[in-house]
């Protein structure tokens, strides 16, 4: 099936911007810089020289354990300390401040000054009762956005009966099968009160319409609703490897998504373009950085091609890191990605509403960092990715559980993770200065680093033919693989050292209790499913998933109203997927290794 | 049947697959990687194969090891199943390892059925290269 919209994404647009871009950097190195004059500059070189020649050589000592290389945790070489002389080439209108171009310091004139970032726990386990219990217990302990995780099922768009769903129900996530979960997982929870995140992508539509459906039904506008849906299809095919569809099909319904939310849903944000799993995936701090950046100018693509200007969409597309271990390397990436969606929107796609170019990103604490070894090691490492993500300016945080690596979190665990934030809120007085690490000459020059690493990534995305040909071609994938298969290597080798696994290495464990998740999610929502069926009324729902495949076979239509009257007449997850399979049809990835 | 080489030739044969909905695949794309590093022939399924899928891989594809890896808490429903299934399609002598999140109170009943290893997070590349190596000299080749 031919879909005419995605001609932005496999446009070969090769009008040199990105390689101009990348000798920018080039240039303004080999230029005289504007911070210092002439003679303070040539003075702090020579400082920096003596030093390297006289002061250091004498004091350094090589002694066992101390590290042979240094470099970030992306491989960036580091030198033993930066000077004023690494950032001479940093203007006032580089920098800006805070809510003023190119918002390298913050999007928000007085950010956490003004609102603390929200407190986004993502949770979700077993059936619909558990869930709604654990966002209770989350909303009553301080959290300020709720955040729901489903189960692979779910996340794949099956239902609970399918036979690829047995053994799967409610174990990484809440199961929802028909809108009569989402009603459960948000009963007494008004949704005029709250703003909630759903990770969900594949089925992200219909989930959507699921959330309106609820909202209906407790008589709260539509229009009113707030929060996100996952939605990013483009990082599926490069990490979290969750699509249905090929990914045509599915970028076809993020523009559907994104006109109807442009339009009926203007409060909410119809995307979160992730470079979180991109980086779980193993990738370095700039690929998920580029990659990402790269996925958000695609969907601007996709959005001007459907029709739409771009400050009538841009403002609700919104990003999603990761904040991981190499402390600095995060902070200089959350700084980078600000100036760079700021400074591309306005130079490459001509935007000049304001609004369109604040990047806007929640941050989740890396996953993949936290060892089953030592758990309770674990609370550090969150604590320190948490700061890391409040020193780069995130707007919204979810810290994991110390039992991440075990199983989904106890109720004890995650009350931790959510304390982590409060402390860092109420007694360090970090909000109270914004963007506290600008002006730190090795921050400053770990930003224009990873920026230019970035744009020399954007040329070869360009270069390969554009973002879906690097995506199908298996590109990218490969690109983080190798990085992983690098970072694999470096702990094995002792090269990297991670406490617990390879250092202080201790052979008793203290086994820590779990959450346990049995088959007894799996009966109850059957269950529940069977009983759903029952008292729908089965005219209406063939009906409904008629006029659906209608509109899936029309791409210029919209497919977001067919599927609301779906949802809202009890058809299933899996009734709708399964129409769009029968459509569209299925995708292979191709081969990475 | 295929025919035996000198036990320096002989590759180990190995499929390493995820039997269920799980397209985390970091994991098996590093083991992949080290294990065809160790000079073994690795098969790798591809993405959310199911149990039945997986057993006749390796059956048809006639490797020595089957290497299952799991995040989701699906693996005491899918790893006996693809033993099972290994067994019904005259696969029994194939042997089994598994990986992923794997409760310690869940390894007993694995190993039980035959399935080792069982490693989870931070665990050493050359630990489970050399398990492996080891149950393939012991139990399929008998050097």
């Amino acid at each position: 099936m031919a879909f005419g919209c995605m001609q932005a994404l496999l446009k070969d647009d090769r009008d040199g911007y990105w390689k101009r871009k990348a000798s920018e950097f080039v240039e303004r190195r080999a230029k005289e810089g504007s911070l210092y004059d002439k003679k303070t500059l040539e003075e702090i070189r020579r400082g920096v020289k003596e030093w390297e020649n006289q002061v250091l050589p004498r004091q350094d000592r090589k002694s066992a354990g101390v590290r042979a290389d240094h470099q970030t945790a992306s491989g960036i070489p580091l030198k033993p300390v930066y000077t004023a002389a690494d950032v001479k080439d940093i203007s006032p209108a580089d920098q800006g401040l805070p809510g003023v171009y190119p918002y390298l310091r913050g999007i928000h004139p007085s950010m956490y000054r003004g609102r603390v970032w929200t407190m986004r726990m993502f949770s979700g386990f077993g059936t619909p009762e558990d869930t709604n219990k654990r966002l209770k217990m989350l909303l009553k302990h301080g959290e300020t956005g709720l955040s729901i995780a489903f189960d692979m099922p779910t996340l794949y768009g099956y239902d609970c009966d399918h036979e690829r769903a047995h053994g799967e129900v409610g174990r990484c996530g809440v199961n929802v099968s028909s809108l009569k979960d989402m009603e459960v997982i948000f009963g007494g929870i008004p949704l005029d009160k709250v703003s909630t995140s759903m990770t969900i992508n594949a089925p992200a539509a219909a989930l959507t319409c699921m959330y309106a459906g609820v909202a209906r039904k407790q008589g709260v506008p539509v229009e009113a609703l707030r929060g996100t849906v996952q939605a990013d299809m483009l990082k599926e095919y490069l990490a979290q490897k969750e699509w249905v569809y090929p990914p045509e099909a599915h970028l076809r319904l993020v523009r559907d998504l994104m006109v109807y939310c442009t339009e009926k849903m203007p409060a909410w944000n119809y995307i979160s373009i992730s470079g979180y799993h991109i980086r779980e995936a193993g990738s370095s701090a700039a690929q998920e950085l580029a990659f990402t950046l790269a996925d958000g100018f695609g969907y601007v693509e996709l959005g001007l091609e459907a029709g739409l200007k771009a400050e009538e969409f841009a403002p609700r597309l919104s990003f999603f890191f990761n904040s991981t271990m190499d402390f600095f390397e995060e902070i200089a990436k959350f700084r980078a990605a600000r100036r760079i969606w700021a400074t591309v929107l306005k130079e490459k796609y001509g935007v000049k509403d304001q609004r369109s170019l604040l990047l806007r990103f929640h941050t989740q604490t890396s996953g993949a960092s936290l060892t089953w070894q030592q758990p309770l090691n674990n609370v550090i490492r969150t604590t320190l990715e948490a700061l890391a993500g409040v020193l780069g300016g995130t707007q919204s945080l979810h810290t994991n559980s110390f039992d991440e690596a075990w199983a989904l979190p106890t109720e004890k665990a995650v009350q931790v993770a959510l304390r982590t934030q409060q402390v860092i809120a109420e007694e360090t007085g970090v909000p109270n200065v914004i963007d506290p690490l600008g002006g730190s000459y090795y921050v400053e020059w770990l930003t224009e680093q990873l920026e230019e690493e970035a744009y020399k990534y954007f040329d070869r995305i360009e270069s390969a033919g554009g973002l879906l040909k690097a995506i199908k071609s298996g590109y990218l994938q490969r690109e983080i693989a190798e990085n992983s298969y690098r970072l694999s290597r470096r702990i094995e080798e002792d090269k990297d050292g991670v406490v617990g696994v390879n250092k202080y290495v201790v052979p008793e464990k203290e086994p820590i209790s779990t959450l346990k998740i049995d088959f007894r999610a799996q009966r109850s929502q059957i269950r529940r499913l069977e009983k759903v069926k029952r008292e729908r009324d089965p005219v209406k729902v063939r009906a409904s998933l008629s006029r659906v495949r209608k509109s899936f076979e029309n791409e210029g239509a919209n497919a977001i109203q067919p599927m609301m009257d779906a949802v809202m007449a009890y058809a299933t997850l899996g009734e709708i997927i399964a129409v769009g399979k029968e459509v569209w049809g299925s995708w292979k990835e191709p081969a990475i290794l | 049947m295929r025919e035996k080489a000198t036990a320096r030739q002989r590759k180990i044969r190995i499929l390493v697959a995820k039997p269920g909905l799980d397209g985390h695949d970091r994991g098996v794309l590093v083991l992949s990687r080290a294990f065809r590093d160790a000079g073994m022939e690795v098969i790798y399924s591809g993405l959310l194969p199911s149990p039945e899928q997986v057993a006749q891989m390796a059956v048809d594809e006639d490797v020595d090891v089957v290497a299952l890896s799991l995040l989701n808490g699906a693996h005491m429903t899918a790893f006996p199943r693809v033993k099972t299934l290994l067994e019904k399609k005259g696969g029994g002598d194939i042997l089994v390892i598994g990986g992923g999140i794997i409760p310690d109170e869940d390894k007993p009943k694995l190993r039980r059925l035959g399935i080792t290893g069982l490693y989870g997070p931070g665990s050493s590349l050359d630990d489970i290269v050399e398990h492996i190596k080891e149950r393939v000299r012991k139990e399929r080749w008998r050097a």
